[in-house]
């Protein structure tokens, strides 16, 4: 398989604050490459990069064979960009925004509506509805209508899902899963939600302008070497608090309803467990689990801090 | 090219589905032009005239008489002293009192030399000047027509004829029309077509456009153009309010003064242009076309005349494109002069619009920073 998207030790300064820290990686054709990361790791910075709207300060970078810097021209031809804020003319309605957005590409809806079909269908009957009168979700989807109606080659969604119900969010992940399958589009997109990474092919963990680890969601998850606990009390708000001043307990997060701990060898589960009700805490479960993306995330974060 | 018509109809679109933008693009200057024509009249109308007669005589009776029926002022009363006139004056009841001294007709027939006092209300210095100058011309008028029945009369006196040129009657309505359309193309060329740009960059919208094969230069004509047909379109509707309501006339050419607005409207366009480039918020956009218009108004000569400013500020007006706009459609329209006469204001108007033009265009960005 070949790169459709190259980039080459990457950098991108404002003022002191270093956005983007010599970033490499590379895109195959026809994949969905995730770049998940907190808020201000430096993803906004890294799209605008590679959709030629921002000039990197040092390194390079190709999309599609094409230099960001200089053939800049070509390259907006060739992508589709949906930025992470709703970016539509709220008050055009639907149909007007879809055929401003193909009218400038030079191309038509009816010649790329087999692309659109799937997605637009699904807001095709508010057609005449101001942009802006559209539910989260439906907003979304129009955005990404727009970003695709020229057959681009490779698709720049930063943050799509966010702002958009759980419902919603898997309803776009699962059109993107098809658009690459049925269509062959490669996509890159960024998230901040650690649990969307399973549904792309390959993954990148960033932080800070780096990235932290590059592989697919699995293979992420397999290279995660503590063993994984998660504890519950009927405590839960002192519990945090105990957990963390053990100092046989390496890292304590906060995940869902529970923690999950990471322990120092030597120390076992009845022996944290005597120790926890000591502290006072009462029905404590401590049951092992399976690392999930974040549990990755945060013990990389913490290696490196 | 038809994606910059597509372009164009959208932005026809935003401004026809904002209610507010329409207001101020399309009602705005015709409440202007009506508000500068018959509200903020620099006319000095019904002027109250009080009488103070201490001769009596047939003389006074008949120029009392002339003031009375003459338009301009009203006789509301006739005082025994002075005094009496002055209360009438503090109370408010009067704007100026004429004083015929005492044996006026004997000394008028027999001296051929006398002479009258006018008290005016002298806190509004400009009405006081007017009234002056009017009360001179019925006099003046007056004495003409007494000396005409007796042509060999041995009291020759010399009476001053002032007439004034361009503005007979010094009508005001005439004078503000260029200043009015110079102020108007200046908001919506400047103002509006700046803040509608900028509004790309606020609702970043702008990163999809600049993300798209258009070439950047494409967007920003195509978002002027829509200003460029309104300013037209405020033109013909100031030109006609003022010819057919307020009774201005085009004195000059036409085609001359329609051809040194279009100079205007680019060089205005230009202007906001260059805002657009410099602001990324909306409202930035706008104090910054308000700084440079309020300055536009007071150099333009519309409300102040420019003749009367210091030097310095003479010069400074100099770099105000309404000014020479003002200018020369004041020599088309109202003394009508040939084209060649505003050769200079032309000159001046595009190298203003040639250096803006260059300057935005350099300072347009075809990505974000």
């Amino acid at each position: 398989m070949s790169s459709i998207v190259v980039a080459n030790s990457l950098s991108k300064q404002y003022g002191k604050v270093n956005a983007l820290c010599s970033l490499s990686f590379e895109v195959n054709e026809g994949e969905i490459y995730g770049i998940i990361g907190p808020d201000g790791a430096g993803k906004t910075s890294l799209f605008r990069i590679l959709t030629t709207l921002l000039l990197p300060d040092g390194g390079n970078a190709t999309v599609d064979g094409l230099d960001v810097v200089r053939h800049y021209r070509e390259i907006r031809r060739r992508i589709g960009y949906m930025p992470g804020r709703f970016s539509l003319y709220p008050d055009l309605s639907v149909e007007e925004n879809l055929q401003f957005f193909a009218s400038i590409f030079g191309t038509t809806i009816e010649a790329n509506y087999h692309l659109v079909a799937d997605i637009y269908r699904q807001i095709e009957r508010f057609s005449t509805r101001k942009a802006g009168a559209l539910s989260g979700g439906m907003k979304q989807k129009l955005a990404l209508s727009c970003a695709l109606i020229h057959a681009p080659r490779v698709l720049f969604l930063d943050e799509p899902t966010t702002g958009v119900d759980p419902v919603s969010r898997k309803e776009f992940w699962e059109m993107l899963q098809k658009l690459r399958t049925e269509h062959g589009i490669t996509i890159l997109v960024s998230t901040p939600y650690m649990d969307e990474a399973a549904w792309c092919d390959r993954i990148a963990l960033i932080q800070n302008g780096r990235f932290m680890q590059e592989d697919t969601p699995a293979g992420i998850v397999k290279s995660y070497k503590p063993v994984l606990w998660s504890v519950k009390s009927r405590q839960m708000h002192e519990l945090l608090h105990d957990l963390r001043r053990f100092n046989m307990v390496k890292t304590a997060f906060s995940f869902g309803e529970t923690y999950h701990i990471t322990l120092s060898d030597g120390l076992s589960i009845p022996q944290l467990k005597g120790h926890l009700e000591t502290c006072g805490h009462e029905q404590v479960e401590i049951t092992p689990i399976a690392p999930s993306i974040e549990d990755c995330f945060m013990e990389l974060m913490n290696q490196t801090l | 090219m038809k994606q910059f018509l597509t372009f164009v109809r959208k932005e026809f679109f935003h401004i026809f589905r904002d209610s507010r933008t329409m207001l101020i693009l399309l009602v705005m200057p015709v409440v202007l032009t009506l508000l500068f024509g018959y509200a903020v009249t620099t006319e000095v109308k019904d002027s109250r005239v009080a009488v103070v007669d201490f001769s009596k005589d047939e003389l006074t009776r008949r120029i009392t008489d002339r003031l009375a029926t003459h338009s301009y002022f009203t006789l509301c009363a006739a005082y025994e002293n002075v005094s009496a006139a002055e209360k009438a004056f503090l109370r408010g009841e009067i704007d100026m009192v004429i004083v015929f001294p005492t044996g006026f007709a004997a000394d008028f027939h027999h001296g051929g030399n006398t002479s009258v006092q006018l008290l005016i209300d002298g806190s509004e210095p400009n009405q006081a000047s007017v009234r002056t100058g009017y009360t001179e011309k019925v006099m003046a008028s007056f004495m003409q027509e007494l000396h005409s029945g007796k042509p060999m009369s041995t009291s020759m006196q010399i009476i001053p004829e002032v007439r004034m040129l361009y503005n007979p009657q010094l009508k005001s309505e005439y004078n503000f029309v260029p200043g009015v359309i110079g102020l108007i193309l200046m908001l919506i060329c400047a103002l509006m077509s700046s803040v509608s740009i900028v509004k790309e960059k606020e609702t970043g919208t702008m990163e999809i456009l600049l993300a798209s094969p258009l070439p950047p230069i494409i967007i920003i004509l195509a978002k002027l153009v829509p200003y460029f047909v309104i300013a037209c379109t405020n033109i013909a509707t100031i030109l006609m309010l003022s010819y057919f309501l307020m009774g201005v006339p085009m004195a000059g050419s036409l085609f001359c003064f329609l051809g040194i607005s279009l100079v205007y409207i680019l060089a205005c366009l230009s202007l906001g242009l260059l805002i657009s480039t410099l602001v990324s918020t909306q409202l930035a956009a706008m104090l910054l076309s308000l700084l440079l218009i309020v300055p536009s108004l007071y150099f333009s000569g519309l409300a102040f005349p420019l003749e009367s400013m210091p030097t310095a500020l003479q010069n400074i007006s100099s770099i105000v494109p309404a000014r020479w706009y003002v200018s020369a459609a004041r020599k088309l329209m109202i003394q009508g002069v040939e084209a060649r006469h505003v050769i200079r204001e032309l000159g001046v108007l595009t190298l203003m619009t040639f250096m803006l033009i260059t300057i935005s265009l350099s300072l347009f960005k075809k990505r974000l920073e």
